[in-house]
Parts: C-alpha cells; sequence; structure tokens
C-alpha cells in the first residue's frame, strides 16, 4: 500500500525525524489561512501517489498567502501528468503546504529489503534530488550500500558510516538520528520501502526529511489496522481495487488479444507467445488459484474494458485448480456478460478432459485446445480475422 | 537417483489438519510420499489422514523420526513455522504459504542462515522427486522418472514444462520451485549444484522471469560449475518495464532485471535459450538425442 507524502512525513517525525512544518489542505482559503500560520513563502506540493510531481507541475512556491490561495485554486482539482501516472494522469484533491526550507544540499537515503542477502539495506547518496535509477546510471560511485542484521537491527556505527560517507562530518549526529528512525520506521510499520529524497542540510546546518515516500507491505497490513485507515482509494484505479479484491493480477497493454491465465509466469510465458506467434497481447491477467464464476465474470470485465480487443486467450494449466470447475466458470459469465468475441481455450491437466467436453457441449464459441502452440496461432488468427 | 528427497524421506506436515493442508496432505500421500506426522497445536493425539498429529514439531520428530518438513501454515503464522522445523532440527524445510509478511521472512531466513538448513520457499510448489516422492503440490501425474532436473521460479509454468519434458519422453529427476516472494531460500546456483552432481540428471532445464538478477547470477554459475546441457526459458519479453507482473519480483528495475539482459547471460554461459515457451521441452529432447 501507498502512502501519500504528508501520511510519511506523519509517521517519520513520530520516529523523531525533522520533518518542515506543514499541514495538508483541500481548499484555497485554507491555503490562504495556512500560510499565513506558517508565515510565506510557502511551498505547494500535490499529494498524489506519484513520484516526478515537481516537473510536472505538482509543486509551487509562494511568496505570500494570496499567492498560495491562488496557486491552491489552480492546483486543486488539475489533473497531473508525471513520467509516473501515464497518460491518463492523477487528479489533485489535496495540497501538502509547508514552510520552505533553505537548502545546503540535497541528499537521497532509502531502505528496503535486498533481495540477495534477504536483509534490510540502505541505498544513500550524495546526489539527492535526482532519480536513484538516474544516478544509478550517470554516477553510480556516488550510491553507497548497507545491508542490516535484522537480529540486531541497526547499530550507531553503522549510522555514523552512512553520514560520514555522505559528507555530512559536522551533522553525525543529527544524520544517525535520521537513519535510525528510517530504520525503526521501516521495521515497526512493515514497510516495503522509506525514501527520502531528499533529506536535506539546511543553510542553517539542520538536517531534514524535505521529501519523504512510504510503501507498506500488503501482506502485513492485517496487523497495521491504523494504517489500513491512511489507505486513499481515490488514489486507485476501479481496475486496482476490483483486482486486489478478486485476487487477480491485472495489468493493462496494447494489443488487441485478451488474456486469461492462471499463474503469473505463465501467463508471462502466453503473453511472449503470442508475440512470437505474431499477435499482440492486451493485456496481463494472472486470476491465481480457483476459479468460480463470479471471479472468472469479473476477469472477463477486466479484459473487456479495453475497446480494442478482438479474440481472447485462455489458458489454464490445472493443479490445485481443475479445469472443469474452470470451465464451469467460463460458461455462466460468459452467458451472463454475452460474450460474442472469438476464444481459444487451452485447457490442460487436472480435469481438463472433462473441462474441454463442457466448453465443447456448451453452443458457446469456443476454440478447445489442448496445445498451446495451437492456441495462441488460433487467437491470433481470430484476431486478424 | 533424485536429489534432496525420496521414497524415504520422512515428512511432517505443519498445518496439515487446515483446509489447504489436508488436501494437499492427501495429493502427497496418495503419490507415495512417505508422510508421518501432522503438527496442528491444540490437536495433538488425534489422527488425521491415517497420520498421527502432534502439538509441536519437536515431539513429531522424536517420536517419528521425520526428516523434512511441509509448511501449509497460513502467512500470519507461517514464518514462526519454520523456525518451529529449524528448532526441531530440520534440515530440509518445503514451506508453501504464499502472501507471509517480508518482515517475518527476513527474520525467518536470519535464524536458519548458519545452520545447515535448505529452505524451499516460501510461495512455491515444493519439490517432487518423480516416481519417489511429492513433498508440496505439483500435479504428481504429469510426472514421468526421466533425465531432466527442473528448477523455476514459477508455479503453472513449471508445470507445462513437465508436461512438455514427459510428452517428448525425456522425463524428469526432480523439479523444485524456487518461490515468487522476495525472500526466499535457495535459489538458482543451489540446485544447479545438486543437479550437476547428480548422476541420473543428464539436461537442467532453468525457468525463470523477469525482475531481480537471480538468472544473472546463475548464468555465472553455470559458465565456472556446470558441464551439463542447461536448457533455459525466461517469460516476461514482452512485460513492459516498471509494472509488477503478478509475482512480486516481477517488475522490470534496471537494465540487468529484463528478459533480454539475461537471456544473453545465459546464452554467453553457453546455456540453449529457448524463446518459445511451447517449444522447450522439444528443445530438451533434441539436445539429449545429439
Amino acid at each position: 500500500m501507498k502512502l501519500h507524502e504528508f501520511q510519511s512525513k506523519g509517521i517519520l517525525a513520530h520516529y523523531g525525524i525533522s520533518v518542515p512544518n506543514g499541514v495538508v489542505v483541500t481548499e484555497p482559503q485554507e491555503a490562504w489561512v495556512v500560510a499565513k500560520q506558517l508565515g510565506a513563502p510557502v511551498i505547494l506540493k500535490a499529494q498524489v501517489h506519484a513520484g516526478g510531481r515537481g516537473e510536472a507541475g505538482g509543486v509551487k512556491i509562494a511568496k505570500s498567502a494570496e499567492e498560495a490561495e491562488s496557486i491552491a485554486k489552480k492546483m486543486i482539482g488539475m489533473k497531473l501528468v508525471t513520467k509516473q501516472t501515464g497518460a491518463g494522469g492523477k487528479i489533485v484533491k489535496k495540497l501538502l503546504v509547508e514552510k520552505t526550507a533553505n537548502i545546503e544540499k540535497e541528499f537521497y537515503i532509502s531502505i528496503s529489503i535486498d533481495r540477495k542477502s534477504g536483509r534490510p539495506m540502505f541505498l544513500a547518496s550524495s546526489e539527492g534530488g535526482m532519480s536513484i535509477e538516474e544516478v544509478s546510471e550517470t554516477n553510480p560511485d556516488a550510491i553507497f550500500m548497507r545491508t542490516i542484521d535484522p537480529t540486531i537491527g541497526i547499530m550507531p556505527s553503522q549510522a555514523r558510516e552512512i553520514a560520514y560517507r555522505l559528507g555530512l562530518s559536522k551533522q553525525v549526529k543529527q544524520t544517525s538520528k535520521l537513519i535510525i528512525g528510517i530504520y525503526k520506521a521501516f521495521i515497526d510499520n512493515d514497510a516495503s520501502m522509506v525514501e527520502l529524497n531528499p533529506f536535506i542540510l539546511t543553510k542553517e546546518g539542520d538536517i531534514l526529511a524535505l521529501d519523504a515516500k512510504i510503501n507498506i507491505d500488503d501482506s502485513a497490513m492485517f496487523r497495521h489496522k491504523d494504517i489500513a485507515k491512511l489507505r486513499d482509494v481515490t488514489e486507485e484505479t476501479e481496475t486496482e481495487i476490483k483486482s486486489s479484491f478478486y485476487g487477480l493480477s491485472f495489468v493493462q497493454l496494447e494489443g488487441n488479444i485478451g488474456c486469461m491465465v492462471n499463474g503469473a509466469g505463465l501467463a508471462m510465458a502466453t503473453m511472449d507467445l503470442i508475440k512470437i506467434s505474431g499477435g499482440e497481447p492486451a493485456n496481463f491477467l494472472d486470476i491465481g488459484g480457483g476459479a468460480g464464476k463470479e471471479k472468472v465474470g469479473h476477469a472477463f470485465s477486466l479484459i473487456l474494458q479495453d475497446e480494442n480487443i478482438k479474440a481472447i486467450l485462455i489458458n489454464i494449466f490445472g493443479g490445485i485448480t481443475r479445469c472443469d470447475e474452470v470451465a464451469n466458470g467460463i460458461i455462466s459469465a460468459a452467458k451472463e456478460l454475452e460474450l460474442t468475441l472469438p476464444m481459444a481455450v487451452r485447457l490442460k491437466g487436472a480435469n481438463f478432459e472433462e473441462g474441454s467436453k463442457i466448453l465443447k457441449e456448451s453452443g458457446l464459441k469456443f476454440e478447445v485446445y489442448s496445445s498451446l502452440n495451437d492456441a495462441a496461432a488460433a487467437a491470433v488468427k481470430m484476431a486478424n480475422a | 537417483m533424485s536429489i534432496l528427497v525420496n521414497k524415504n524421506t520422512k515428512v511432517v506436515i505443519q498445518g496439515m489438519t487446515g483446509k489447504e493442508g489436508t488436501i494437499h496432505a492427501t495429493g502427497c500421500i496418495d503419490y507415495g510420499t512417505n508422510v508421518v506426522a501432522g503438527v496442528t497445536p491444540g490437536k495433538g493425539g488425534t489422527t488425521h489422514l491415517g497420520v498421527p498429529v502432534f502439538n509441536t514439531v519437536m515431539e513429531a520428530v522424536e517420536k517419528t523420526g521425520a526428516n523434512c518438513s511441509l509448511i501449509f501454515v497460513p502467512p500470519p503464522f507461517a514464518a514462526d513455522a519454520i523456525v518451529e522445523a529449524a528448532d526441531a532440527n530440520l534440515k530440509l524445510i518445503v514451506c508453501i504459504t504464499e502472501g507471509i509478511p517480508v518482515r517475518d521472512m527476513v527474520m525467518a531466513k536470519r535464524f536458519i542462515e548458519g545452520k545447515g538448513i535448505t529452505l524451499i520457499g516460501p510461495n512455491c510448489p515444493g519439490i517432487l522427486s518423480a516416481g519417489e516422492c511429492k513433498i508440496g503440490i505439483m500435479p504428481g501425474n504429469i510426472f514421468k522418472k526421466g533425465k531432466a532436473g527442473v528448477i523455476s521460479r514459477s508455479g503453472t509454468l513449471v508445470y507445462e514444462i513437465v508436461d512438455q519434458l514427459t510428452h517428448e519422453g525425456v522425463g524428469e529427476t526432480t523439479c523444485a520451485g524456487l518461490g515468487g516472494d522476495p525472500v526466499i531460500g535457495t535459489k538458482y546456483n543451489f540446485w544447479l549444484e545438486q543437479f550437476q552432481n547428480d548422476p541420473d540428471t543428464e539436461a537442467i532445464v532453468m525457468v525463470g522471469e523477469i525482475g531481480g538478477d537471480d538468472e544473472v547470477v546463475a548464468a555465472d554459475y553455470i559458465k565456472k560449475h556446470v558441464t551439463k546441457p542447461v536448457v533455459a526459458f525466461i517469460a516476461g519479453r514482452t512485460a513492459p518495464e516498471g509494472k509488477r507482473m503478478g509475482h512480486a519480483g516481477a517488475i522490470i528495475t534496471g537494465k540487468k532485471g529484463t528478459a533480454m539482459y539475461k537471456m544473453n547471460a545465459l546464452r554467453e554461459a553457453g546455456a540453449t535459450v529457448v524463446e518459445n515457451p511451447a517449444l522447450i521441452g522439444k528443445a530438451v529432447r533434441n539436445l539429449l538425442s545429439n
């Protein structure tokens, strides 16, 4: 689950990390009030779940409370298109209004799980403000990595080491406090990532978290009822909300052959095969284990959102999921949705004979195959017909 | 022969009396696996599927001599189950559970470090030695004792490939799933070494996907240590960058995570990289008949 910047800063502040004074507003007049209270100049930051806000016009400085109000008027309700939102953009509903800071230097720090060691790992860089991916391409030596043994947690010496590496030798104490705070926030809240880009050294010599992003591990949400309340459903698309509810995994692509597959690896392989057979997959869709009528019905409706769909390829390898179950799910969903698109269905594994029989006798427009190659070729032919 | 597990492996199933546990314990027993005990706290002293159930893994090991654990415990308690199995001195732990909090796995993985324990998974289909035993959830009927050792990051895709190998008359020695989570036990290199040393494995089939760089690390290992033929497939050539494709790991970040980079690394290491997922079985058969 993604948290907003203001929510992330709220959590970090709780761990003793200095963040700029600020208030979240949803109305332009509130921006005026907050600017008056904090004292201009202030910075107004669009609260959307996407990076690249600055370049897209989602971050603006106001020199007076009046200017803050007029900027807020323009920003609230605007569609913000950043490099991470896609062409659809995101509607800005909330602004974080903060006291501006006097920046001496910007730094980058994040913590996430290193897959190689299976331990928490800090990434830090003296090149803050830029995306870490960009720095890793242009100046990889500027990035410092440090894994932490989870049994003992972060030790002061390790935090100091990072501070010195970043060249913050005069602010070692403050920087260590920040780093230890980040680690604790990461562990306590089951975060999958905490990222400060940038945190800054101010002209006054203080260390301040200027921007913050926290993502929480979805698998651990059951033990964070407080964080669950921070979920902003309006940031998620209907597709994302419903897919997560039904336990489906869906990604829209640009082709015209809809895909429905059980298993993520097999779903990707099926997309690859469509391409090899001369077609273009319209989506990635893993229906996971089990496939009742409601789930398959929802899977169909996800695929059919795209008007360019010309054919559907269903590839099910039965194991835990039985093919006859899936076949029944497909038929009842297809009847309910009055599906008229041509469908190539490939069933293999547990109860595939029964499943194939059910589909063939349904009177619907299925072509049933047991070979994956044949099914993909048929779907491509249908899409091009 | 087969690697790691065979007919004589004595399996204790943690979470056997639950719904999932019951279904898959039945599947394992039907395949011929020597399931000697189940563990469910509070149900000790009962019998389930004809197998004695104990309150703790320690007791199960003491009374039955179990030497391998299979875990179907629900996600909030699964990491604890791994630790319990490790405490009972079991050296092979297979964890099927999907959706374990990552922090729990970080701790469990750290706990078993240096204890000589092999952890398979979590979020994996387990391990199956053809004609010997099944410790997990793979559909047993698609396997046939044969020549290929199979290792994969994903579940149903590996069933697809095993089915092809059986259909082509190649058959399998042992097949194992690594698991789709960010923090897992065994990775490719462990299995490459096992298969390289197994006299019955004549070819190794490695199934990878986009994201992470485990396949690149494996390519390096193959180059240095593997003399047997390796056939590799990497799923997700058509996946766009930056989008997560189902598995937590399947997101392309950085160039080493792309299918192309991995395929090239494997080719350079001497592996046969197959691009069409429907032709993997044929490729292995051709390689072995030459």
